[in-house]
């Protein structure tokens, strides 16, 4: 076990001229847990086992069949323009589709259940979670993540927005915050009203502080960032629609 | 999560016909099952994914009600203009629920079938009639001012089938006020607090 982290650990130490951030976290993570384990490997024989749990808890009320064995299959997916083949097992979310087989690191795992908004990408130009979307069920669909916004070095209008109103601090949300802006101003053309919006029969939406901040509810910053992203939302806003807010 | 077989298939009677299969389940929106067959509360063993059989038109009926096509997405449904216009409060409360990445998921069919939100649904470590029908109810002696229905057993599937009816209107009913009574609080909360902490 050991010498399979020092290894890894050394073949990537190999690259490290032209080392990535990632990779580096890597290489210390894996000499950290290399010495970790290494230390508890002495002590585990003398941990307490975990609390079973109750037999009667189990779900009952399916039918259990037995458990199956993984289930591949091929997808064929348009990621920012570009088709990818993929063979997948049948569980394999949009996000770890994005993060682990194509290496678009950019849209980020924060709570995997739907709730922190830091995996959202478009998909056919609506906002979702990609952490609750099936990538099989999403064959023929046109997703868009954080890297298909800027064209080459040019940024997205809202990217840019985000770095001249310093709308984050440690980053992680940020390219959650920025695909979900996207698709917020899009749904506000659209007319799209929202639970703030005081007369449901206006098709027009003008966007003041408290839409855009309801509107963004679903993007959590733990850096707390909000009156940046607001203040960044809010130009792209004026700019794009012409509305005073 | 455990793993399931996944199929989409082309009409509607075709899906009709494989959900007879043992431990299938109807996949539209996914919000809900996915999130709980990732804590395995839920585990097919195979999947059917009726998000692309139609059924997302939103009619006018003859005698003067609205028909709603089951895979209408939540944000589309709160944003039809006859929804909007003479059926408000299903707008408000539509738009009071998750957030806007989930309600351009989640489908009218699913959110009348998403399961509870009782905690102790989702602690596998405890209790829940819900969960296993007979084990008992958690929430009747432990933290529950979550909840407003306390110590219903037994599954959908053993009542018949006028009660079960009656327990989804109920439930739909129920959340419909909470959802309604969560907005005026969210409204009382945001205008009672002092404009200098809003972030």
């Amino acid at each position: 076990m050991n010498d399979e982290f020092t290894n890894e650990a050394e073949e990537l130490l190999q690259d490290r001229v032209t080392m990535t951030r990632r990779q580096a976290i890597k290489v210390t993570a894996l000499t950290g847990a290399a010495i970790a384990a290494a230390q508890f490997g002495v002590l585990a024989a003398g941990l307490p086992k975990p609390l079973p749990i109750p037999a009667n808890t189990a779900n009952a009320s399916m039918p259990a069949p037995a458990d199956i064995a993984p289930q591949l299959m091929a997808v064929e997916l348009q990621i920012n323009g570009k088709a990818h083949s993929l063979t997948l097992d049948t569980r394999t979310t949009l996000l770890d589709t994005l993060r682990e087989s194509l290496g678009l690191t950019g849209t980020k795992k924060g709570c995997d259940h739907g709730q922190c908004g830091a995996c959202t990408v478009l998909i056919d130009g609506r906002r979702a979670n990609a952490c609750l979307a099936l990538a099989v069920m999403l064959d023929g669909t046109e997703i868009t993540t954080i890297e298909g916004l800027s064209k080459g070095d040019q940024l997205h209008p809202m990217q840019q927005a985000f770095l001249t109103h310093d709308g984050f601090q440690c980053g992680y949300c940020t390219p959650g915050q920025i695909c979900s802006s996207v698709g917020m101003l899009n749904e506000a053309a659209a007319g799209m009203h929202s639970h703030v919006t005081s007369d449901l029969s206006l098709t027009q939406v003008t966007l003041t502080d408290d839409e855009i901040r309801e509107r963004m509810s679903g993007n959590l910053c733990r850096c707390s960032a909000y009156p940046n992203i607001v203040n960044a939302i809010r130009e792209v806003s004026k700019a794009t629609s012409g509305v005073q807010s | 999560m455990k793993s399931f077989t996944y199929e989409r298939p082309s009409t509607l009677s075709a899906a009709v016909q494989s959900a007879q299969r043992p431990g299938a389940k109807f996949i539209a929106g996914g919000t809900n099952l996915l999130d709980l067959m990732k804590l395995q509360i839920e585990a097919p063993i195979h999947l059917i994914d009726i998000s692309r059989l139609g059924m997302n038109t939103i009619e006018r009926t003859a005698d003067g009600g609205l028909r709603i096509g089951a895979m209408v997405r939540n944000s589309d449904l709160a944003q039809d203009a006859q929804v909007r216009t003479n059926y408000g409060v299903l707008s408000r409360a539509l738009l009071s629920g998750a957030s806007g990445q989930l309600r351009n998921l989640a489908t009218t069919g699913g959110n009348l079938l998403q399961r509870t939100r009782c905690s102790y649904f989702y602690d596998l470590s405890r209790p829940c009639n819900k969960r296993a029908p007979g084990s008992g109810c958690s929430a009747l002696g432990g933290f529950n001012r979550m909840n407003a229905i306390l110590g219903v057993g037994g599954s959908g599937a053993e009542a018949p089938k006028a009660g079960a009816r009656r327990a989804i209107y109920a439930s739909l009913f129920i959340r419909l006020i909470w959802r309604w009574r969560c907005a005026r609080l969210t409204q009382k909360w945001k205008r009672s607090e002092p404009k200098a902490s809003r972030g």
